[in-house]
């Protein structure tokens, strides 16, 4: 739009455009540093101190060993039942919820509305929650205790809501008038009008429980039971002895070589762990900025 | 916000008997659809409120909630009266302080500096790496952190450069809060960016064409132009964000904390996980919880009327 740019401006042009070119590198270089390594030999990696830019030796060592052991297996097959589980279960009861809560003829609809909102501005915390869900609901350990607790929540519901209250009325008043039940109404006339915010929050709930392991962590006691972020928690984090890290590997191998493979091992546990999450990203990016904006009309 | 459509004439909403029979009759569908939101919500909302009961209990998990001995308001005493509490409180401000002093301007200097990228592709592909972070689990981020930090590390190796010694810098008090808001800037800036991005988006184009036609330079079009069109934003965000003072989330202070940074890195959410979740002392750390809560909802319901006040718009 400007045709005539003066010397500042193009100035301040060149020093933007490196800029974000600074916030690409700043962005990618951790990742970069992660999967570099991943595929470099394990001694040389161990002697590395700063950055790693590029591969050194090429070998896929660290994937085998990381695929070699059960827990990555467990926690991915662990990690894939919660997050269809939560997503099944809190879409069909979030649908149904957000559908009752958005017909105008129902009289209670504003009441539990009000009573669900108030669930976002104050909560009984971590601790009561964790004492209704071990002692009243006595589900330690148990996979529903990962599950249950967090399949619907009040935003979620709101946002469906909101959307559904678009439906115009007269469209399912005449669905009414020719016989159709509610349930009929709601998935075969509602649902397909408001695809892509369903689709928007499907993807939150599907992001957000792949990447949670707090409850998990809480709630679950049998290592064959926990998703791949808690296994993932055990092998970067809180692992301090060599046995832990290297899970279920052949118990054979010396303690010296675990050594050597530690460091690789976590590097390759990154990159399986999250490889999932960014092959998925691209597609689906514009539906996670709808995202932001709807949330943000809603507050 | 939430219940502002004003979706139903209000006389036939009575909630006289006649009309509650007649509307269960009619929306007998709509009462099973809504028997798991409403479980849901009391089960895991409202009966933990109750359960907060356990604040003013010496609370046994054998007793249970109703059995267990009332002591008033004793585990808040002992909270207040202990050390922890300036430290936790301090704490978790400081972090909340250094968050919107430094996180929040940045999000919408990055945007901003965004919007004035020439080329919509290189702009694209700005805006997709750069909320791709945020899409890495906390964990992972956490795990990345521990080895650049350890004592052989990627930053730890440039620090010691200039400080000539290689510790762990998870283990130095005085760069725990550094470390907090960086990982913070990196895995949140970009996605932070995009409702400041739409709203840009928003601005009317005219406004700028007239600006230059009366002469006003690039940097004058920015400061009156495109801030002024993104201020009701920039309000709305900080005042929740203000609203939001004391509930900084733990996830990435309980993975990455120890004894050693407690000093810097305890935090209100990260002391009652402790207390009870690993020291099992229940009924105080419910109290903690509450008292969290509490503060929690005086702000977030005064920043609301501030905003309703002065930007016409609000949460509820």
């Amino acid at each position: 739009m400007v045709k005539n740019k003066s010397f500042g401006s193009r100035l301040f042009d060149g020093i933007n455009i490196l800029f974000f070119a600074i916030v690409i590198v700043a962005c990618i270089m951790p990742v970069w540093h992660v999967v570099c390594a991943s595929f470099s030999d394990a001694s040389w990696v161990l002697n590395q101190t700063g950055i790693i830019w590029r591969i050194s030796g090429f070998n896929v060592n660290g994937y085998t060993l990381v695929f070699q052991n059960n827990s990555i297996w467990s926690g991915f097959a662990n990690t894939i039942l919660y997050v269809v589980a939560n997503t099944v279960l809190g879409m069909l009861f979030i649908v149904m919820g957000a559908y009752a809560l958005s017909r105008k003829s129902f009289l209670w609809a504003n009441p539990i509305m009000l009573a669900i909102s108030f669930t976002m501005l104050f909560s009984g915390g971590m601790i009561t929650s964790y004492i209704i869900v071990t002692q009243t609901l006595n589900m330690y350990d148990s996979r529903w205790a990962v599950i249950l607790p967090t399949c619907m929540n009040a935003f979620y519901l709101i946002i469906v809501r909101t959307a559904m209250q678009t439906v115009p009325d007269s469209l399912i008043e005449s669905a009414e008038l020719d016989g159709a039940g509610q349930f009929t109404i709601l998935f075969k006339i509602v649902l397909p009008l408001i695809k892509a915010t369903l689709a928007t929050v499907i993807l939150y709930i599907i992001v957000g429980n792949w990447n949670s392991w707090f409850n998990a962590m809480i709630y679950l006691r049998t290592r064959s039971k926990f998703p791949l972020q808690l296994i993932l928690r055990e092998i970067l984090i809180t692992a301090t002895d060599t046995a832990s890290t290297s899970g279920n590997i052949d118990s054979s191998s010396v303690s010296g070589e675990l050594t050597l493979y530690r460091q690789l091992i976590k590097y390759c546990t990154i990159v399986v762990s999250t490889v999932p999450m960014f092959v998925f990203y691209p597609f689906v990016q514009k539906y996670f900025e709808s995202g932001v904006m709807i949330g943000a009309i809603k507050g | 916000m939430v219940n502002a459509a004003p979706t139903k004439k209000v006389s036939t909403r009575k909630y006289t008997w006649a009309h509650i029979r007649k509307d269960f009759r009619q929306n007998k569908a709509l009462f099973v659809m809504l028997i798991p939101t409403i479980a849901f919500f009391v089960i895991f909302c409202y009966m933990p409120m109750g359960g907060l009961l356990m604040a003013f209990e010496d609370y046994k998990p054998n007793l249970g909630i109703l059995g267990s001995k009332f002591v008033g308001l004793d585990n808040f005493k002992d909270f207040f009266t202990s050390i922890y509490c300036v430290r936790v409180i301090r704490n978790t401000i400081i972090l909340s302080l250094l968050q919107i002093c430094i996180e929040f301007p940045f999000t919408i200097l990055f945007a901003l500096l965004l919007n004035e990228l020439g080329s919509q592709k290189y702009k694209r592909t700005v805006q997709t790496i750069s909320y791709m972070p945020n899409f890495i689990s906390t964990v992972v981020v956490a795990g990345i952190i521990v080895d650049f930090c350890s004592s052989d590390g990627a930053i730890t190796s440039i620090i010691a450069l200039f400080t000539g010694s290689n510790t762990n810098l998870l283990s130095i008090p005085g760069y725990w809060r550094p470390i907090y808001v960086i990982s913070d800037l990196w895995q949140g800036v970009g996605f932070g960016s995009i409702i400041y991005v739409a709203a840009l988006a928003g601005i009317d184009k005219s406004l700028y064409e007239a600006a230059e036609i009366d002469g006003a330079n690039r940097f004058q079009r920015i400061i009156h132009i495109t801030v002024p069109g993104i201020m009701g934003t920039i309000m709305i965000m900080l005042i929740l964000r203000i609203g939001q003072m004391l509930s900084v989330g733990y996830e990435k202070t309980i993975l990455l904390y120890n004894p050693q940074v407690y000093e810097t890195a305890d935090i209100i959410s990260s002391f009652t996980y402790r207390k009870g979740l690993q020291e099992f002392d229940y009924g105080y750390s419910t109290a903690v919880s509450l008292f969290n809560s509490v503060i929690n909802l005086v702000l977030l319901v005064a920043a609301n009327a501030f905003s309703r006040k002065f930007t016409e718009s609000g949460l509820f």
